[in-house]
């Protein structure tokens, strides 16, 4: 057809059955439910937070504009800055061994070892686990006079005095980082583990043929090959670790002093329990610039890189 | 370059036992071809060649050092796998100066080297590309490549051809024989196509079922099979086997098969009438010949150059490839005869040709 035919056909059409049938607009209605869901559980949960953060209002009283009160009140605020800090803290460090300890895990289970099976099932006890009951285990692990490590640590003759483990503010945001990486490193391990079972055998022997080390093995063959799903692997862990909430409300409530507070348990103290819906909105405001930040690594980390590009010919 | 001796090699995978004592004499610049059909331990018996796999039992060495022990890279070899086993996230230049580049060659020798081999190849435009981007047949070229790179004692092969389609195949069979001529490097290539076998070896390994059933010239193999399984997997179309008794008519020898088929043989072993035995005759050594013995026509397919027909005597069937152009019908019958010189008696209980 020329294009003065399909003029014509379609001048003879309505708009609305030419909306109807265009190819353009069937995507458009296809998506529209999808788009629709979006916006009514993400985009206006995360408008309405963003908006409360410029109000004063308070549990059971609407409020109104205040501008940038809030945050210019959380700029002088030592416990916000704190809590700033330890998520920081909490997160690089979390994030940092459970890739380590995740990768060691996954290149591990990846071996021929007899009762493979039930190795990999082991490893995702942490995982499957609730977190609360982890967390409670752990509160008790950790507890002042019946820890079992202060416990063992004097039989051992090493220690003479029960280890204060969340009562001081340093022992608690340790102890904190050691809980979140034994629930979060079977994520990683599991992950990483289908990433290594990707990896054809045949790759690794003619790398050995070519002279290649076990090292070597792993630094010019397994780990390029593995970088698209660290990638992937890296920045859900690095996003679950930033948005924890149950581990430490379950163990510490941000105490001792506020010094285990998180970003996301401080804004939750402070809008549900103190009421200031605001103030705690915009604490949860606060993280977004942050999470755009991982995400937007995450982005570049994704891209497809060239030698992944281009046809396959299998 | 260097010669590969294989004395008694065993392997068992636990207390499977898949090649049982295996024997080969590798000289230096020879390409010998592993031939049988799948399963048999071919590509096991390289691989203990190259080092990926221990070995059981035996011996084997390099350029007169046993290498039993010897980890794969101290071996001096190279391999070229059935799926190429190109790495994915290197280029072709860095796929190529790989084992150079763990060697710590400088980049100057690493260019040098690769562009050389890149020269042989024809891949020199590709060299900046990524295996993905490239076609069956490149990539497999980019293998090689990467194996002339190192400059071994020894090539080894593992059905490098099995992944591209026929023309292409046919013309990397050429292609490899020639890169043989040039490097006349020491080469071991598995295939379970005979035709590759036929044309590429100066020396051929017929294995089956974990053994050595017989090693020899392409040639020999094809005119003097040791057994019914070399006579019926080295040729194509395969040998016809034929089931009957030795006799003689008019003072000749003759073979009377069991479907009442009769024909004349040269040489008869020794006091053998009555005995039972199998014939073997090649479809091509069959012709029309109106003296010759009557088989009923199931099937005809000329190919041009040549025409092969599907026949049937009693309930056996025969393939005849006939070079003239005969065109028989389905249900009709013809006589064939073969030249007597050119038939095969094997004995029926051990499948071993007999001794004229
Ligand atoms: N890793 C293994 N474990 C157990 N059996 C194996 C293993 N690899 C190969 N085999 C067996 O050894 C025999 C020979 O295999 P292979 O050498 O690959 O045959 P091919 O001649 O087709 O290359 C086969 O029967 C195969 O099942
Ligand atoms: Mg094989």
């Amino acid at each position: 057809m020329t294009d003065a035919a399909i003029a014509t056909t379609a001048t003879g059409r309505s708009t609305w059955e030419r909306l109807r049938s265009h190819r353009d607009w069937m995507g458009f209605w296809f998506m529209l439910p999808a788009a629709g869901i979006l916006i009514l559980f993400l985009a206006y949960p995360l408008g309405l937070g963003v908006w409360l953060s410029f109000t004063d209002a308070k549990i059971g009283r609407s409020g109104s504009f205040i501008g940038l009160e809030n945050y210019d009140w959380l700029s002088d605020d030592k416990i916000f800055w704190g809590s700033v800090f330890f998520t920081l803290f909490y997160t690089i460090f979390a994030s940092i061994v459970k890739f380590a300890l995740g990768l060691y895990l996954a290149l591990l289970l990846n071996k021929n070892l007899p009762m493979k099976a039930l190795l990999r099932s082991i490893v995702l006890i942490p995982y499957i686990v609730p977190t609360v009951l982890s967390a409670i285990a752990f509160w008790w692990i950790y507890d002042s006079s019946f820890s079992i490590i202060s416990w063992s640590l004097i039989k051992l003759g090493l220690i003479d005095n029960y280890i204060n483990f969340l009562g001081d503010p340093w022992n608690a945001r340790w102890c904190l980082v050691v809980a979140n990486i034994w629930r979060g490193v079977p994520f990683v391990a599991i992950t990483l583990l289908a990433g290594l079972q990707t990896v054809s055998p045949s790759l690794y022997e003619a790398a050995t043929i070519d002279g290649a080390s076990r090292w070597q093995n792993f630094r010019f063959v397994t780990y390029p090959l593995l970088t698209p799903i660290i990638a992937v692997v890296m920045t859900f862990s690095v996003l679950f670790t930033f948005t924890d909430f149950q581990l430490i409300w379950a163990m510490t409530r941000g105490g001792p002093v506020n010094a285990t507070h998180l970003m996301a348990t401080l804004s939750y103290q402070r809008a549900i329990l103190g009421g200031n819906l605001g103030e705690g909105a915009a604490i949860a405001t606060a993280m977004i610039p942050f999470l755009l930040a991982a995400i937007m690594f995450s982005w570049f980390g994704l891209q497809k890189r060239k030698w992944q590009q281009g046809g396959d010919n299998d | 370059m260097a010669s590969v001796d294989i004395r008694d090699v065993r392997k068992a995978y636990g207390a499977t036992a898949v090649i049982h004592g295996v024997n080969v004499d590798i000289k230096d610049g020879e390409f010998v071809v592993l031939v049988g059909p799948s399963g048999c331990g071919k590509s096991t018996l390289l691989r203990m060649i190259a080092g990926l796999e221990n070995i059981t039992g035996g011996q084997i060495s390099i350029g007169g050092r046993v290498v039993n022990d010897v980890p794969p890279k101290e071996r001096d070899i190279a391999m070229v796998f059935q799926n190429y086993a190109l790495y994915p996230h290197m280029t072709v230049y860095d796929n190529m100066g790989f084992s150079l580049k763990l060697r710590k060659a400088d980049k100057a020798e690493i260019e040098k080297r690769v562009s050389q081999a890149a020269d042989i190849l024809g891949l020199k435009p590709l060299l900046e590309r990524y295996p993905r981007q490239l076609s069956g047949g490149q990539r497999q070229r980019v293998a090689m490549g990467r194996a002339i790179v190192r400059n071994p004692q020894v090539f080894l092969f593992d059905e490098p051809l099995s992944n591209l389609d026929a023309k292409l195949r046919v013309a990397m069979r050429t292609e490899i024989k020639e890169l043989h001529q040039r490097l006349k490097t020491t080469t071991v290539y598995v295939t379970h196509d005979q035709i590759e076998a036929m044309t590429m070896a100066d020396k051929i390994v017929v294995m089956h079922d974990g053994i050595v059933e017989q090693i020899g010239a392409p040639l020999d193999l094809y005119d003097r099979p040791d057994n019914m399984f070399v006579a019926g997997f080295i040729g194509s179309p395969a040998m016809n086997f034929l089931r009957g008794k030795l006799g003689s008519e008019n003072g000749r020898s003759v073979f009377k098969s069991d479907s009442g088929l009769s024909l004349p043989i040269a040489r008869a072993p020794a006091a053998s009438d009555g005995k039972p035995v199998v014939l073997g005759v090649r479809p091509e050594h069959l012709a029309t010949n109106g003296d010759g013995a009557a088989v009923n026509v199931v099937v005809v397919e000329p190919m041009g150059s040549e025409t092969q027909v599907v026949a049937k005597t009693g309930d056996q069937e025969m393939i005849c490839l006939f070079r003239d152009r005969v065109m028989p019908s389905p249900g009709e019958t013809i006589r064939i005869a073969c030249d007597p010189n050119l038939v095969h008696l094997f004995d029926p209980d051990s499948g071993k040709t007999l001794a004229a």
